[in-house]
Formats: structure tokens, C-alpha cells, sequence
């Protein structure tokens, strides 16, 4: 249950969150830069928009779609909080999933074609990422015996060396989850176009920017899991796993950078083939380990 | 034990009363409110009185000498018979005398030489005939008061369709005592009659309206359900003639399957699977969309296809790591996965409905299948969860069609704004079966954890695929609820006092569950499944959800809860409001804009449906064939050990 050290991380994830999740995307954004050979943004770039978009006036379609985004936004941030909190791996999923379902509903209830197409696009993303979410807490039950994050993290050795299929398929949706291509992704960073951007297409202002700080919050939580396939009870393992955790993110950023971009129809298969094989071998593994 | 005999009879009792009422009639709606509503309080003190001075969590059984029921029940068999030939012989179906025969003709000798004669006791209760006394109790009476007000309004709609009203609820009535008499009886001839009786029952429901469809739908219902009752009748000749057993009880003492079991529980297990629609019988259950709402609503939730899933719940010791249990387990699981693949690619929303009974029911034949206490756990709670769950959904849709002329989930759009109330109701029903951590989810998540205690790697990629499906047509469908059009306003709320009278209360447990379930797992279930067969297994079980677990979802529920509440607040702040975002081609609302030439087009929003990917024609047939192909193995598989080694 609730103890020092968990509010301690709750609160610090509240307070830090926002910041660490600029900081990461800010080095993501130079490094792909770079590799294109540009200068990219500032460092906090991700930061000052948000901090813009608070300052504008929003405006919106009807009575629900304010409400809807609160929602996702509380429900983002929740999630993270569970998580952080040393609470359930799977408790803390569905809240994720639930704040998703909230922006969602956000797009549709506005009754556009670009938002109702964006809407449609998440779902599908989400429908391609949830088995190997699943999975990936399947599989830290079955290593540690727990799925509480508290439990995990005393494990004494890096549980990626249990779990490589689980990390591989993890770090395959992750490209999903992130927004990075090589997938055509709702809300995809790169392109500026309806379609893609449909999502969030009706929202303005400082309503968009909650949705952008649930976005943030979300990153960050990603990270945290990439991080638990390797803290441990060493009290060194922290380190070992921010680096770690840098080198996911460089090998997303160059995946983004040299891949085309492919259809939804794509996504989903590739998604479902990497967790069935990846996933499931690993599952099979551990079973009969 | 006499209230029991009360809620087994008097639905009888009523449903004759209604043959005779056949015109609509004040008097007639007096009858089926003041039947439902007593056969409701009935089943709810009777469990009370069970929970309070029962030897908990013990079982009681009653009814040793039975030689003259028995008499009135053999002549209950020839005449149910004789229905089915002539239904059959009308409509040409001759296959169906054949199946009819060889599940009856058999009992009916039974009966008749008194070699099926016991004197063990026929009717035994214990909280499992409780929970499922509930469930059909306060789930079917209300569907019976809300079908009062619908037939009303489905004989306005349809006035091709012959006005039966008085035999149809006679029959929902019908369907409720046969359902109380399978849950209590232990007395495996006697839960085969009542078994029979729902067979048929939901073959005359889904024919009622004798259109072409329905005539052919009803006859595929019957022709499964007499396919499976003739697995249930081999099954009691080799338990009464070969192994001296006559009551389920008895045959659940074997603490493994031996050699001398697993015929009959295979045989059960696969006369479960047929009434529980699993694939490859999958398709009855579709065909009975044709019947009106109350039925489906009746048999999706309460009944029917809940008497398959109790079957395997109650031979769930007996299926741990045997042969018939990987059968329920692969074919459940697979059903689960495949059928919300389905779901995604219809756009009725009866039909999205029925596929979603049949993945859900799958989901507990798979946790039943495992024998495990704790995804027995799972599986009980998802039947207590998905029947109030469901039949919410079944009559707000019946609702919806009645008042608007559709059921398709794309004319749904915007009902927010058009039906508030109904619009609400579906909300919850929605997130009740979909969304965490109301309901279903938690069940579902307590299922996972059964799987991975089991140890079945399959069943865990299953469930998780499948939940990510389910998610998505739950979803979308929850989307167009949310549509809210430009101007849209508010229809007359046509939906009668009747149907508010069982929506309401059945919204309000949906939720009320998510709240209390930590109470029915501690005080009823723990405890009895601990107690249950103590020799299968040693370990005490305790839930897997822990205190901490909930109040993190109470808070997530609260949260929700409060929503319109926020919505209030978050709506202080005055923000100008614009139209949708059309990249500026609006025509002045949000309903068409400008083309290229300067036209005014109109706007269609539509679900994506996937029908390439999934669709019906693409996976149905494929599905179907391998889950047909996989019982046909186990089945004889377990028939030649059975009845050769």
C-alpha cells in the first residue's frame, strides 16, 4: 500500500514529469535533426508551446468535448501516478486505456469528418498496441510473481535478460504509442496534415494544450516502463537503466528518421505479428522455465 | 426448498394464465407485472434466507422419493416430443424427428422400465443455485415486465406479424421456471427435461414472428440445442447404466477424471457448448436476433445461454487438465478471440450484441474449462456481470428501435443529444462491458490471472488479442452515441413506463456491482469456492484483487461518476464556440460544406468496419470449420477412451 517513498514518487512525478518528457523530446527532436542535417529546435522547445498554448483562447464545438479531454487528461496522469506509486502494472494499463478512450470520444462528439477519421485512426492504433501492453504485464507477473511495480523493482537481476521477447514487442508498439513513424499515426509529430493531425483536429487553445500535457505525462510513463525491464534492488540500477532507456529512444529516433511511412492495414499486422511471435515465445519460454 | 418448488412452478402457472389471455388488456399487464415482481421477491428472499440461516457455505438437498413426479415429467418429455414432430412434419424439417427422438425416446424408456428410478435426492442447493436463482430472478422477471410494454409496440411496427402477444409472454414466463428447474436440480434426467424445455421454448421465441427468416432460424436453434441434448441423454445412459450414477453431485465426487468419467463429461461439456452458442454452434444465436428484443434480451442475459456456461461452471473440478477441459478451454478462448473479430465487421446492433454474447460467453467457458479456483472465480463473476450488463444493452437497443425505427449502430449517431436518457443508459451499458474498471473488465482481468495460474499460454494470447478487439467495436459504438450534430434536438421520448421499469433498475445494478462485487467475492464466493470439493484442491484461495486494487478503482469509477458534474464546472468558462473543423468549407453548420465545384455536399460520418481484414464472408466459414474439426477430435478422442479402454 501507500507508503513515504511512493508518495515521494507520486509527487515527483507530478511536479517533474512535464519537464523530463520536454527534455526527452527536445534531445529527440535535435538528434533527428541532426541526423537530417538541420540545426532543430531548442532543447525545451516542447515546453514553451505548451506554456503558449495555455496562454490562448480556446474555443470549442459543444457542452462535451471540454469535459471529454479533462477526463483524458486526469486519466493520463492517473495512470502515471499508479504506476509511479509502485501500484498494479495491469490497473495502471487500463487507466491508460480508459484515458484514451476519453480523447477519443472527445474527437468524435465533434461531428467532423477529420476528427471522426482521426478517431477511427487511434482506436485502430490502440487495437494494435493493446495485446502486446497486455502481454508485457503478463509477463512481468510471471518473472516476478507480482504485478505490482513495488514487487517488480526488487528483482535481482535486470528482468530483460528474462524477457527479451517481451522487450523487443514493447519496444515495437512503443513506436506506436510515441507517435513516431514508420507508421502513418494519428497525431503523428511529422506531418501537418487533416488526416493525420484529425484527432486533435478540433481542439484549441488551452484545451489542446491539456491534451498536449496528457501527451507529456504519457511519455513519460512509456519511459518508465522501458526502465523497469532493467532497475533492480542495486541500487545502481537506476543509472543503468536511464541509459538504457536513452538508447531506445536514439534507436526510435533513427527508425523515424530512414523508414517510409506505411498504411493502417500494415500497422495492425505488424503490430499483431511482432506480439504473437515475440510475445508469445517469450510467454512459452517462461512457462515452462 | 418449498420456495424453490414455488419459483420452479409458478411461472407456469402464469404462462397458462396468459394462453388464456390473448388480447392486450390492462388485466394482462396486471398479470406479468404482479408474476414477475412475485417471482422476483421470491428468488431474492429466498437467497436472503439462505445467506442468513443456511449452514453456509454448505448445500442442501431435498427430494428423494419422486415416483409420481417422475410420472408427470415422462408425460411432459412425450408431449414436448410430439410438439417438435409437429412443428417438424409442418414445416418439413424431417431431420429434426430424428434428433428429437434420440434424446427422448431414450429417457422416456428410462422412465417407463424405472431403470433412470433413484432414490438419491433430485434437488440440490447451494450458492451456485443461488447466484444463478438471482440472476434469473430479479434479469428475467424484469425482461417479462418490459416485454409487456415492447410486443405493444413491436405489433404497431410490424403489422404483418401475426399478434400472439399473450402466447409470447406466456413463453418468456415458460422460459423462467424451466431455468429455475435446471439450476436446482441435481437429478441429471430431471435437469435434461428442463434443458429440453428451454431448447424448445427458444425455438418457438425465435419462430414467433413465422416469417421466412424466423421459421429458419428458429429450426437452426432447434436443430443445435436437440444436437446437444442428445449429447446430454448419452451421457446420462452411460451414467445409468454403466456407472451407477445418477446425479451431477455424484459424478463430480471423482476427484480426476478416470476412465469411467470422462465419456459423460465430455458429452456434457459438449452439450454446454451447443447451448452456450460457442463456435462452431455459433450461429443459432445470430439467427435469434429475428425474434423480438425481449427474447434475445432473455436469452442472451438470464437464461439459455447462461444454463451452458452453469453446466461447465459446475463440471469446472472435473475439466482441470483432462481431455473435455482442454476442448472447453481451446474452444471457448478461440470463440472469445474470433467472435470480437466479428463484432468489429456488423453494424446491427443486435448483431454487434450477439457477437459480443457469444466472445463473452467464451471467455467463461475458457475460465470454466480451466478448473482452477481462481478463474472459477473470474467466470462467475463474469455471468453475474454480463447478464445485468447485457441486458441493459439488449433493451435500450429494443428501446431505440422502437422509438426511432432503427437498430443500426450508425443511425445511433447523436443520440446524446436526441435520446439523452436512452443515450445514458447505453453509456453505462457500454462501459459495463467494455470499459475498466466497471464490470466485465474486472472479471476479465481476474480471468487473466486464472489463465496464467492454469498455466495456459494459449488461452493468455487469446485474451489478450481479444480484448484489444473488443475494445475497438465498443468503442466506436460508444463514439456514435457522443456525435453531437449542430442543432440537433431532443425527440419525444416514446419508450413506455413498462420498459423504463426494468431499464432503470438494471442500470442502476450494472453500477451498483462494480461497488459491491468485493462483498459477493468475500462473504459468498471465497468461501464457497473454498469449501467446494475440498479434494480437488488444497490451496485456499483468496481473491486476487487486492483492497488496495479496489479503492484505486473506486476512485477511477467516482471519477467517472462525477463527470457531469465536472462537465458543469469545466463549462463556466465561457469559450466562443465555433463549428467543426472542415477545413473552412462549412456550409454554415456541420452537416455538408463546399466541394471543389462550389456544391453543397452533405457530410456521412461512418464506423470503419474492416470487412476485408474480417469480415463475416472473409472468417466465419474458416472459424467455424476449425472449431468443428477440433470438437469432432476431442469428442472421439474421448469417446473411444471412454467407452472401449
Amino acid at each position: 500500500m501507500m507508503n513515504v517513498y511512493s508518495i515521494i514518487a507520486i509527487a515527483a512525478y507530478l511536479i517533474c514529469a512535464p519537464f523530463a518528457a520536454s527534455i526527452f523530446s527536445g534531445v529527440d527532436r535535435i538528434v533527428t535533426a541532426r541526423m537530417q542535417g538541420r540545426k532543430g529546435p531548442g532543447l525545451m522547445q516542447a515546453w514553451w508551446d505548451l506554456m503558449k498554448l495555455f496562454s490562448k483562447e480556446s474555443t470549442t464545438v459543444n457542452d462535451i468535448q471540454k469535459v471529454l479531454v479533462v477526463a483524458h487528461c486526469f486519466f493520463a496522469v492517473f495512470s502515471g501516478a499508479v504506476f509511479f506509486g509502485g501500484g498494479d502494472l495491469l490497473l495502471v494499463f487500463f487507466s491508460l486505456t480508459m484515458a484514451e478512450v476519453f480523447l477519443i470520444l472527445a474527437a468524435y462528439s465533434v461531428n467532423a469528418a477529420y476528427s471522426e477519421i482521426g478517431a477511427q485512426r487511434e482506436l485502430l492504433q490502440m487495437m494494435a498496441y493493446e495485446p502486446m501492453i497486455l502481454l508485457t504485464a503478463v509477463g512481468f507477473y510471471m518473472s516476478t510473481g507480482s504485478f505490482g511495480v513495488a514487487q517488480i523493482i526488487k528483482t535481482d537481476i535486470p528482468l530483460v535478460l528474462k524477457m527479451p521477447g517481451f522487450f523487443i514487442g514493447f519496444c515495437f508498439i512503443l513506436i506506436v504509442k510515441l507517435r513516431k513513424s514508420p507508421f502513418d499515426i494519428a497525431t503523428s509529430h511529422h506531418a501537418h496534415q487533416e488526416i493525420i493531425k484529425g484527432l486533435t483536429g478540433d481542439l484549441s487553445g488551452r484545451i489542446y494544450g491539456l491534451s498536449e500535457l496528457a501527451e507529456l505525462y504519457e511519455e513519460v510513463l512509456m519511459l518508465g516502463m522501458i526502465g523497469l525491464f532493467f532497475i533492480t534492488s542495486d541500487p545502481l540500477s537506476p543509472v543503468y537503466a536511464i541509459i538504457a532507456v536513452s538508447a531506445v529512444m536514439f534507436v526510435m529516433s533513427f527508425t523515424d528518421n530512414i523508414f517510409p511511412r506505411v498504411k493502417w492495414e500494415v500497422l495492425l499486422k505488424l503490430a499483431w505479428i511482432v506480439t504473437f511471435f515475440a510475445g508469445g515465445t517469450n510467454l512459452l519460454l517462461l512457462t515452462l522455465i | 426448498m418449498s420456495e424453490l418448488g414455488f419459483l420452479i412452478i409458478f411461472p407456469f402457472a402464469v404462462a397458462v394464465l396468459l394462453m388464456l389471455l390473448k388480447k392486450d388488456s390492462i388485466l394482462r399487464t396486471v398479470v406479468v407485472t404482479v408474476g414477475a415482481l412475485a417471482e422476483m421477491a421470491v428468488a431474492v428472499l429466498f437467497s436472503l434466507s439462505y445467506v442468513i440461516h443456511g449452514d453456509f457455505p454448505g448445500e442442501s438437498a431435498y427430494l428423494t422419493h419422486t415416483a409420481s413426479t417422475d410420472k408427470v415429467i415422462a408425460v411432459c418429455e412425450a408431449l414436448l416430443m410430439i410438439l417438435v414432430f409437429s412443428q417438424a412434419i409442418r414445416f418439413r424439417k424431417y431431420y429434426i424427428l430424428l434428433l428429437s427422438a434420440a434424446g427422448t425416446l431414450p429417457m422416456l424408456w428410462l422412465d417407463l422400465t424405472g431403470i433412470g428410478e433413484s432414490m438419491k435426492p433430485h434437488i440440490r442447493i447451494d450458492v451456485l443455485t443461488m447466484i444463478m436463482v438471482l440472476i434469473v430472478g430479479i434479469v428475467g422477471s424484469l425482461i417479462c415486465i418490459y416485454a409487456v410494454g415492447y410486443i405493444r409496440d413491436y405489433h404497431v411496427h410490424h403489422d404483418d406479424v401475426t399478434d400472439r402477444s399473450g402466447y409470447f409472454l406466456a413463453m418468456l414466463f415458460v422460459f423462467l421456471g424451466a431455468m429455475m428447474g435446471l439450476i436446482g436440480s441435481d437429478n441429471l434426467s430431471w435437469m435434461y427435461f428442463f434443458w429440453e424445455i428451454t431448447s424448445v421454448c427458444s425455438f418457438l421465441l425465435i419462430g414467433y414472428s413465422r416469417t421466412g427468416e424466423a421459421v429458419t432460424n428458429s429450426f437452426r436453434a432447434l436443430w443445435m440445442n436437440l444436437l446437444g441434448g442428445c449429447g446430454f441423454m448419452a451421457a446420462i445412459l452411460f451414467c445409468v447404466l454403466v456407472a451407477n450414477i445418477y446425479n451431477l453431485s455424484e459424478l463430480l465426487r471423482f476427484s480426476e477424471i478416470p476412465g469411467l468419467v470422462i465419456f459423460p463429461v465430455s458429452m456434457l461439456a459438449f452439450a454446454a457448448l451447443t447451448k452456450s452458442a460457442q463456435m462452431p454452434f455459433s450461429r443459432w444465436l445470430l439467427g435469434a436476433m429475428v425474434a423480438p428484443t425481449p427474447t434475445s434480451a432473455l436469452l442472451h442475459s438470464a437464461t439459455m445461454v447462461k444454463a451452458g456456461v452453469y453446466l461447465l461452471i459446475r463440471l469446472s473440478p472435473l475439466l482441470h487438465g483432462s481431455l473435455p477441459g482442454t476442448m472447453v478451454t481451446a474452444t471457448g478462448g478461440f470463440t472469445f478471440f474470433a467472435a470480437s473479430l466479428l463484432a468489429i465487421t456488423v453494424s446491427d446492433g443486435k448483431k454487434v450484441l450477439a457477437y459480443s454474447t457469444i466472445s463473452n460467453l467464451g471467455l467463461i467457458a475458457a475460465a470454466a474449462g480451466c478448473g482452477v479456483k481462481s478463474a472459477m472465480w473470474a467466470g462467475i463473476m463474469l455471468l453475474i456481470f454480463h447478464a445485468v450488463t447485457k441486458s441493459v444493452m439488449f433493451m435500450a437497443v429494443g428501446a431505440y428501435e422502437n422509438s426511432t425505427g432503427s437498430r443500426d449502430v450508425e443511425d445511433m449517431h447523436g443520440m446524446i443529444v436526441r435520446v439523452p436518457k436512452l443515450a445514458f443508459v447505453m453509456t453505462v451499458g457500454i462501459f459495463g462491458m467494455s470499459v475498466v474498471p466497471l464490470g466485465m473488465c474486472v472479471a476479465k482481468w481476474a480471468a487473466l490471472r486464472g489463465f496464467i495460474d492454469s498455466g495456459n499460454v494459449y488461452l493468455i494470447m487469446f485474451l489478450c488479442f481479444g480484448s484489444a478487439s473488443t475494445l475497438f467495436y465498443w468503442v466506436k459504438w460508444l463514439g456514435k452515441i457522443f456525435c453531437v450534430s449542430k442543432d440537433s434536438e431532443r425527440q419525444e421520448d416514446r419508450v413506455r413506463k413498462t420498459e423504463w421499469a426494468a431499464i432503470y433498475p438494471l442500470t442502476i445494478m450494472t453500477v451498483a456491482l462494480c461497488f459491491l462485487y468485493p462483498l459477493i467475492s468475500s462473504r459468498i464466493l471465497i468461501p464457497y469456492l473454498n469449501d467446494w470439493m475440498p479434494g480437488h484442491s488444497k490451496d485456499v484461495f483468496s481473491a486476487s484483487i487486492t483492497e488496495g486494487d479496489f479503492i484505486i478503482m473506486a476512485i477511477m469509477i467516482i471519477c467517472i461518476c462525477l463527470l457531469p458534474v465536472i462537465m458543469v464546472i469545466v463549462n463556466r468558462i465561457q469559450d466562443r464556440r465555433v463549428l467543426s473543423y472542415m477545413s473552412g468549407f462549412n456550409t454554415g453548420d456541420d452537416r455538408s460544406f463546399y466541394d471543389s465545384e462550389g456544391n453543397r455536399q452533405m457530410q456521412h460520418l461512418s464506423n470503419w468496419y474492416m470487412q476485408d481484414l474480417f469480415g463475416e464472408k472473409k472468417i466465419l466459414i474458416p472459424c467455424l470449420a476449425v472449431s468443428a474439426a477440433f470438437i469432432i477430435l476431442i469428442m472421439s478422442n474421448c469417446a473411444i477412451r471412454g467407452l472401449f479402454l
